[in-house]
């Protein structure tokens, strides 16, 4: 069933995309890894796993997750970069700060949920199967795709149609110019990075949702996947993550319908090292790295 | 309509600026002549608040701007157009422009891209491209259209003519020009002095961040001693 995988692994690379793009905003911005993207990620499936344990409902508790994760993500720009960034040279120092930054999180929420995983009480997504053409889709895999895909639509929507998302391409173009027409770059920064969690706790419950599992360090593989997707992309190229994210999806999905279990993660990486040989800048990079390129 | 006093600027022990006093009336043109490391930039950078003063004011229009952040100068339309362009690259002419506009944040303009498009014809042909695809000349026509779309009430421009062929320079002088007839207050940063002294009405001449000379631009241009010593291309070297 090649077309049945193919579908799953469309799903599990929106999921993905939600992640990466994220992540790759940040790099292109400010040409920092934020290694706290995966504990952003987390704290969203958290977030909405409380809040329907509390008794609200799934919708309320996605809501809350973007916001919080969103929120979650200025306070790391804030605490851990923005000096940093200042400093002039950070890019190494940038790495260590956002690790502890990741550490704390990773702590905090397994003190909270006292290293327990957790799951989402049995019917909060209906189990309800779509036959068509002889594929099966369940309602969770429609919720997660409509979800990746609205999300990702919205985002592209501000980056690419707003007066505020030119004004952030411009920063990631060329700070000092942006400041020359009047945008402040700090504003400019702490909506990127709310946008980078919310998109990042968004994934965070999609994919507490499809494996039924939360637990502190769900986020680390994907700070992994992460960054294989936005390398294979092209460091900085929102397109390229998208695009790169999908494949990933899919060839993960492949992988692990149609090899020996333990060669699935050696699989994918060949394939993307092989990928970089013949395109080293990523699918969708450029020369100097993403749409840094003019800032100094 | 600009106003400093006793301006001092160092960077990490180097003094950048020693007492530096300079002043531009409304609607004048005022050219800033010096050699390659005099501290031209810094004075600019000084006043567009990207830089900090050690010490002494600035003043635009009577309100003191000394310690004001670079974004709140420009929304307050001192504008500047930066050494070496820095258009952004990867975005289109058109929308270089349109973000030259966000320095309104609701000031008036009587200026559209339009406009722009009129004194900068190549700029509408070009205006989907990417600004990072334009020839020098053209980036410079865009960073200084783009500085008009802010509605400056003063234009800090460093160095137009650097790094461009003769008759591109002429092209944009001869913009400058028009602007200049239109009544734009400008400050205008050259090391091609013949080219500053012949736009200006007045001059400074900066030398190891000091002012070392200031006049009539054409009483500058006329003696020969000053020419000689700051401004020929052959003096002392
Ligand atoms: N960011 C900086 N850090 C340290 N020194 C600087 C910096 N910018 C300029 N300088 C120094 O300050 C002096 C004046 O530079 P600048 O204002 O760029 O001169 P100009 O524009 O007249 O060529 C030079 O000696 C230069 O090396
Ligand atoms: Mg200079």
């Amino acid at each position: 069933m090649l077309l049945q995988q193919l579908l799953n692994g469309l799903v599990v690379g929106g999921v993905y995309a939600l992640f990466a793009v994220g992540f790759n905003l940040i790099f292109g911005i400010q040409r920092f890894l934020n290694l706290a993207h995966g504990a952003v990620f987390m704290t969203g499936a958290f977030v909405a796993y409380y809040t329907v344990e509390a008794g609200g409902p799934l919708i309320l508790g996605f809501l809350a997750a973007i916001i919080i994760s969103g929120l979650l993500s200025v306070l790391i720009e804030i605490v851990c970069f923005r000096r940093l960034r200042k400093s002039g040279d950070a890019e190494f120092g940038a790495i260590l700060s956002s690790m502890g930054a990741s550490l704390v999180i990773m702590t905090v929420w397994q003190w909270i949920s006292k290293t327990q995983v957790v799951r989402f009480p049995f019917d909060t997504v209906p189990v309800v199967i779509f036959r068509f053409w002889g594929l099966r889709v369940s309602l969770l895999q429609v919720i997660m795709m409509v979800a990746a895909v609205v999300i990702v639509m919205i985002m592209a929507w501000f980056l690419y149609r707003t007066s505020f998302g030119r004004q952030v391409r411009a920063v990631t173009d060329n700070e000092k110019a942006a400041t020359l027409v009047g945008v402040n770059p700090n504003r400019t920064y702490s909506l990127t990075y709310f946008i980078s969690g919310a998109l990042a706790g968004a994934a965070g419950v999609l994919v507490g949702l499809a494996f039924n599992n939360i637990n502190y360090m769900m986020g680390e593989p994907y700070l992994l996947f992460g960054f294989a997707i936005i390398i294979l992309g092209g460091l900085g190229s929102i397109p390229g993550a998208l695009l790169a994210s999908l494949i990933f999806g899919m060839g993960q999905t492949l992988a692990i319908a149609y090899l020996p279990s333990g060669l699935t993660t050696a699989f994918i990486f060949s394939a993307m090292f092989l990928i970089l040989l013949v395109k080293p800048t990523g699918l969708m990079g450029r020369e100097e790295a993403g749409i840094l390129r003019g800032r100094r | 309509m600009l106003d400093i006093a006793d301006l001092e600027v160092r960077y990490d022990g180097i003094v950048a600026l020693r007492g530096v006093s300079l002043t531009v009336g409304a609607g004048e043109v005022v050219a800033l002549i010096g050699p390659n490391g005099a501290g031209k930039s810094t004075l600019i950078n000084t006043i567009s608040g990207l830089v900090s003063a050690a010490s002494g004011t600035i003043h635009v229009g009577g309100e003191d701007f000394t310690h004001l952040r670079p974004w709140t100068i420009s929304a307050k339309g001192v504008l500047q157009v930066p050494e070496g362009r820095q258009v952004f690259s990867d975005m289109t002419v058109l929308e270089n422009l349109q973000l030259g506009a966000t320095a309104l944040r609701g000031r008036p303009s009587d200026l559209d891209v339009k406009d722009v498009f009129e004194l900068f014809p190549i700029l509408q042909e070009r205006s989907t491209q990417l600004a990072g695809s334009l020839s020098g000349g053209q980036q410079q026509m865009l960073a200084i259209g783009r500085a008009l779309m802010g509605a400056p009430k003063l234009l800090l421009l460093d160095e137009p003519s650097l790094g461009l062929a003769p008759v591109v320079i002429s092209q944009v002088f001869a913009a400058l020009r028009t602007l200049k007839e239109k009544g734009m207050t400008i400050l205008l940063i050259e090391q091609n002095a013949t080219l500053a002294l012949d736009l200006s009405n007045r001059a400074y001449i900066l030398d190891q961040g000091r002012i070392v000379l200031s006049g009539n631009s054409a009483d500058l241009a006329a003696d020969e001693g000053v020419v000689a010593h700051y401004l020929g291309v052959d003096a002392e070297v």
